[in-house]
C-alpha cells in the first residue's frame, strides 16, 4: 500500500495510515542500519536536491546521510534567506534546478508556506525539512519513532510539548502527528510562548510544569532559542528555567516519565545538567532513528 | 452632439429617481429625461440599453498608482483605463510613490496626465515629508495644486503629535486625514492573527494593532474638531469604535474594501499571495461586522484599495511577497454580487457609498442625473453573470485572487468629461 500523497509537505491531514507506514518502512530501514553493509539501492539513478535557504546542519546531514544510504544521487544547494531585492528570485532558483531534472527536493526555509509554493512550480516530490515556524514533519516523526520504539505504542499516551510552542515547527507537526496517532496532547509554556487559539487543533493549554510531568507519559521538550527569547517573550533564562525548566526535583513526581529533547540541550535553561545526565528516561537526538526515518519517507515517495 | 441613452432605469437618490426613463445628453450635460419626440431622435445618437441601469458616476477614493515609481505596475493612464473597465468616473490616488506626493510638482504631473481622461483623478497628498511621520508636507501647496485630502497610507501617521498638527492645519480647507490604522509597534506580520495563523504557521498581525490607532485618531478628531477618515477599516472592534463616535458627533468617518466583506483568512491555507494584503484577511465574524457597518452607516463608502504588484513580486515567499491586491476591475461585480443580490444594500445605498459619500469626504461636487448637469454617469448590467479574467484587466497588473470567480451585475459603460466608454472604446461624445 502506497503513500496517499506525493509530497510531504506536513503531518497536518496526513492519515494515520500513512504515518504507521512510514514508521514500520522506517524500522525496516533501522535493521539496515545495523548491518556491515548499510547501503541499498533502492533509489539509484534518482537525484534528490537538498535546497536549503536556512541553514540546518543537522537536517541536511541526516537527509544527505538517507540519501546516501538509499543510493541516489544527492546536489546540495545552499542559499541564504531573502530573495528580495537583489539578484535571483526564489522562482528563478527553483526554475534553474528544475533544468537540472531532479525527481525529489527536500526544502528547508524561513517562510512558512514554501513547500507548498513549491508544488505549484515544480514537477518533483516535496519533502518540507522546516518552513518557517509552521511544520517539520520529519523531526515530529522521528519523535513518533522514538516514543513508539520506547512505549510500544502512541495511541492512548498522554504527551505534553513544553516551551516555546510560538516560534517552533517542531510543535504544530508533533501536535498533528500526535493526535492522528490516538494521542492526548497538552500544551506548556509561559502564556506569550503559546500562539493564540492553539486550543482550536484540539490540545490543552496550561502554564504549570509540574502539572505536566505529574499528568504525562511524555513531555516532548523544545529547545530554548537564546537569542531570541530572553526580554521578549520571557523576562530571563534565570526565570524560564526557574519556572519551566526540568529539575531532578521535578521529576521525582513522576519517575517513568519520558522525556523528548532535539538536542542540542541548553543545559540549566530547559533541563538541569543533573537531568541532562542523570538516569532519567531521556531522549536526545537520535541520529540513527533520524536517518532510518527519512529513508522510510525518500523510499515511499521515490517509488511512489 | 447629441447621444440617447434608451431603457435604463436611472437610479439617483439625490433627486429622489429609480424608474426607466431614456437619456438625452448635448454636449455633455444631460437635456432631458424622460419621453423623447421624434425631433429629439432625429439627430442623436442611439445607444440601447435595455434592463441596464444607470447611476451617478462611481468613485473610488483609495486606489494606488504607481506613477511616479513603479510605471512597470501601473501608470496613471493604465489606472485610469482600469477605472473606466471597473465602472468609476473618479478615483483618488494614495501618496506612496516615489518620490511620494508631498510636493505641487508630483501632484500638478499626475492631474496633467490626467487632463484629457474621462476618468477624474484627484491625488492625495501625504501628510508628512516622504511619508516618514516627522515633519508635515507642504499641505497648503499641495491643497492649492490640487489634493483633496491627506494620508501617510501603508501606515499610520506616526505620531500623535505630527497627527494632532495635521488635524489642525487642514482645517483651512476642511480636509479629512485618511488613516491607515496600525500601530507600528505591533505590526509586521504577514496575516491577521488567530486560528488560522496558528495552524498556517505565518507571523501573525493582532487586529487590536488596528483598533488602537482607530481609537487614538477618533479621539485626536475630538480634541481638534477636525476631520479622520479611517481608510480600509477590517476588524469587528474597529466598526464598534467608529460607530459609537459618529453616536457621539465626532467627524469621523470609514470605508471598507471589497475583500474585506467578501473573503477571510481561511483563504490563506494555499499560501497563496494574492491573499496578502494589509490589513489582513479577518475572520467570518469581522466579515459580517463589515456588512453590518455598511447597512446602518458606520461604515461611509467602499474603496478597493487597488494595490497594483508585478507577477515577481508577488510570486514570491509568502512572508516576503508584498501587500496589496488589484481591486478596480471587480469592485463594482463583488459590490453587486455580495452586497446587493444577496439582500444587504440597495441601489439607492450603493449610489451612497460608491458615488456620494467618497465625493463629500474629500469636497468634490457630486453629480446627479438631472437636467442642466454634466453627464458624470455609471452604466451597469445588474444581472450579467460574468466570471473574473484577470488577463482581460486593463491595468498593467494582474494581483487579483478573484480571477476565475463567478460575478452577478457588471459595469457597462461609463460617461463624463463629454466622453463615453462603451464596448471597451473611449469616444467622444
Ligand atoms: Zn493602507
Amino acid at each position: 500500500m502506497p503513500l496517499s500523497s506525493r509530497h510531504l509537505l506536513g503531518l497536518h491531514g496526513v492519515p494515520k495510515e500513512d504515518i504507521q507506514l512510514i514508521l514500520d518502512t522506517a524500522t525496516t530501514f533501522r535493521e539496515v542500519l545495523d548491518r556491515p553493509i548499510k547501503k541499498v539501492p533502492t533509489l539509484q539513478g534518482k537525484t534528490i536536491v537538498n535546497l536549503f535557504f536556512e541553514s540546518s546542519t543537522r537536517t541536511r546531514i541526516s537527509f544527505e546521510l538517507a540519501q546516501k544510504r538509499l543510493s541516489a544521487d544527492t546536489i546540495n544547494f545552499a542559499k541564504s534567506g531573502s530573495s528580495t531585492g537583489k539578484g535571483e528570485t526564489f522562482k528563478d532558483t527553483v526554475k534553474n534546478i528544475e533544468a537540472m531534472k531532479v525527481d525529489m527536493i527536500v526544502v528547508r526555509h524561513e517562510s512558512a508556506g514554501v513547500p507548498q509554493f513549491l508544488t505549484r512550480i515544480s514537477d518533483a516530490n516535496i519533502i518540507n525539512a522546516g518552513d518557517g515556524r509552521h511544520e517539520h514533519p520529519t523531526q515530529a516523526l522521528l519523535d513518533l519513532y522514538s516514543i513508539r520504539e520506547k512505549l510500544k505504542k502512541i495511541d492512548g499516551l498522554k504527551v505534553c510539548i513544553v516551551g516555546d510552542i510560538g516560534h517552533s515547527r517542531v510543535a504544530l507537526s508533533n501536535i498533528y502527528g500526535l493526535l492522528t496517532m490516538g494521542a492526548k496532547v497538552s500544551v506548556c509554556g509561559p502564556p506569550t510562548m503559546i500562539p493564540r487559539s492553539i486550543e482550536s487543533l484540539g490540545v490543552e493549554v496550561h502554564h504549570d510544569i509540574d502539572r505536566a510531568i505529574r499528568e504525562n507519559d511524555v513531555l516532548n521538550v523544545l529547545r530554548i532559542q537564546l537569542e531570541r527569547e530572553a526580554g521578549s517573550s520571557i523576562p530571563t533564562l534565570r526565570e524560564y528555567h526557574k519556572y519551566f525548566g526540568i529539575t531532578r526535583e521535578r521529576l521525582q513526581q513522576n519517575e517513568d516519565i519520558l522525556i523528548l529533547h532535539p538536542g542540542p540541550i541548553n543545559r540549566g535553561v530547559e533541563l538541569s545538567s543533573e537531568v541532562a545526565d542523570g538516569p532519567f528516561q531521556i531522549i536526545l537526538n537520535q541520529v540513527t532513528n533520524g536517518v532510518a526515518v527519512r529513508m522510510a519517507v525518500l523510499y515511499l515517495l521515490g517509488t511512489l | 452632439m447629441q447621444i440617447i441613452l434608451k431603457g435604463l432605469k436611472l437610479i439617483d437618490p439625490q433627486v429622489g429617481l429609480n424608474d426607466k426613463n431614456d437619456l438625452l445628453i448635448e454636449d455633455g450635460v444631460i437635456r432631458k429625461i424622460g419621453e423623447l419626440t421624434k425631433e429629439d431622435q432625429s439627430n442623436a445618437e442611439i445607444f440601447e440599453f435595455d434592463g441596464m441601469s444607470c447611476v451617478p458616476g462611481l468613485f473610488d477614493m483609495h486606489v494606488h498608482l504607481r506613477e511616479p515609481g513603479r510605471e512597470d505596475e501601473e501608470t496613471v493612464l493604465s489606472g485610469s483605463n482600469s477605472a473606466a473597465a471597473g465602472g468609476f468616473t473618479g478615483i483618488a490616488c494614495m501618496p506612496n510613490t516615489n518620490p511620494a506626493i508631498d510636493s505641487a510638482e508630483v501632484v500638478q504631473s499626475i492631474i496633467e496626465k490626467s487632463r484629457r481622461h474621462l476618468v477624474d483623478v484627484y491625488p492625495i497628498g501625504a501628510v508628512t515629508l516622504g511619508r516618514k511621520g516627522e515633519s508635515l508636507a507642504p499641505i497648503a501647496e499641495l491643497h492649492e495644486a490640487g489634493a483633496v485630502g491627506y494620508s501617510d497610507d501603508g501606515t499610520a501617521v506616526k505620531t500623535a503629535s505630527i497627527l494632532r498638527s495635521a488635524l489642525e492645519y487642514v482645517k483651512m480647507f476642511n480636509s479629512p486625514i485618511i488613516e491607515h490604522c496600525e500601530d507600528e509597534s505591533l505590526a509586521g506580520g504577514a496575516m491577521n492573527e488567530g486560528e488560522v495563523s496558528t495552524s498556517l504557521g505565518l507571523p501573525p498581525i493582532a487586529s487590536v494593532a488596528e483598533d488602537l490607532i482607530v481609537m487614538r485618531d477618533i479621539m485626536m478628531a475630538e480634541y481638534t474638531g477636525s476631520k479622520v477618515h479611517i481608510a480600509h477599516i477590517s476588524s469587528k472592534n474597529a466598526v464598534q469604535l467608529v460607530r459609537d463616535a459618529k453616536a457621539r458627533g465626532i467627524n469621523v468617518t470609514a470605508e471598507v474594501t471589497p475583500h474585506h466583506f467578501t473573503l477571510t483568512d481561511e483563504s490563506i491555507k494555499s499560501y497563496d499571495t494574492n491573499y496578502k494584503m494589509n490589513p489582513p484577511l479577518r475572520t467570518q465574524e469581522d466579515v459580517d461586522a463589515m456588512i453590518e457597518g455598511l447597512q446602518d452607516g458606520t461604515i461611509d463608502c467602499i474603496a478597493s484599495d487597488h494595490a497594483p504588484h508585478s507577477i515577481e513580486e508577488k510570486e514570491m515567499e509568502f512572508i516576503y511577497a508584498p501587500n496589496g491586491i488589484l481591486g478596480l476591475e471587480t469592485q463594482f461585480g463583488l459590490v453587486l454580487s455580495e452586497l446587493v443580490h444577496k439582500g444587504h444594500l440597495n441601489y439607492e445605498q450603493v449610489v451612497e457609498k460608491l458615488a456620494i459619500n467618497p465625493r463629500k469626504i474629500l469636497n468634490i461636487a457630486v453629480p446627479k442625473i438631472a437636467v442642466g448637469e454634466k453627464a458624470n454617469l455609471t452604466i451597469f448590467d445588474p444581472e450579467l453573470i460574468w466570471t473574473v479574467d484577470i488577463k482581460k484587466f486593463k491595468s498593467k497588473s494582474k494581483n487579483s485572487p478573484f480571477d476565475k470567480r463567478l460575478l452577478t451585475g457588471k459595469p457597462v459603460s461609463v460617461i463624463n468629461k463629454s466622453k463615453m466608454y462603451f464596448e471597451d472604446k473611449f469616444i467622444e461624445i
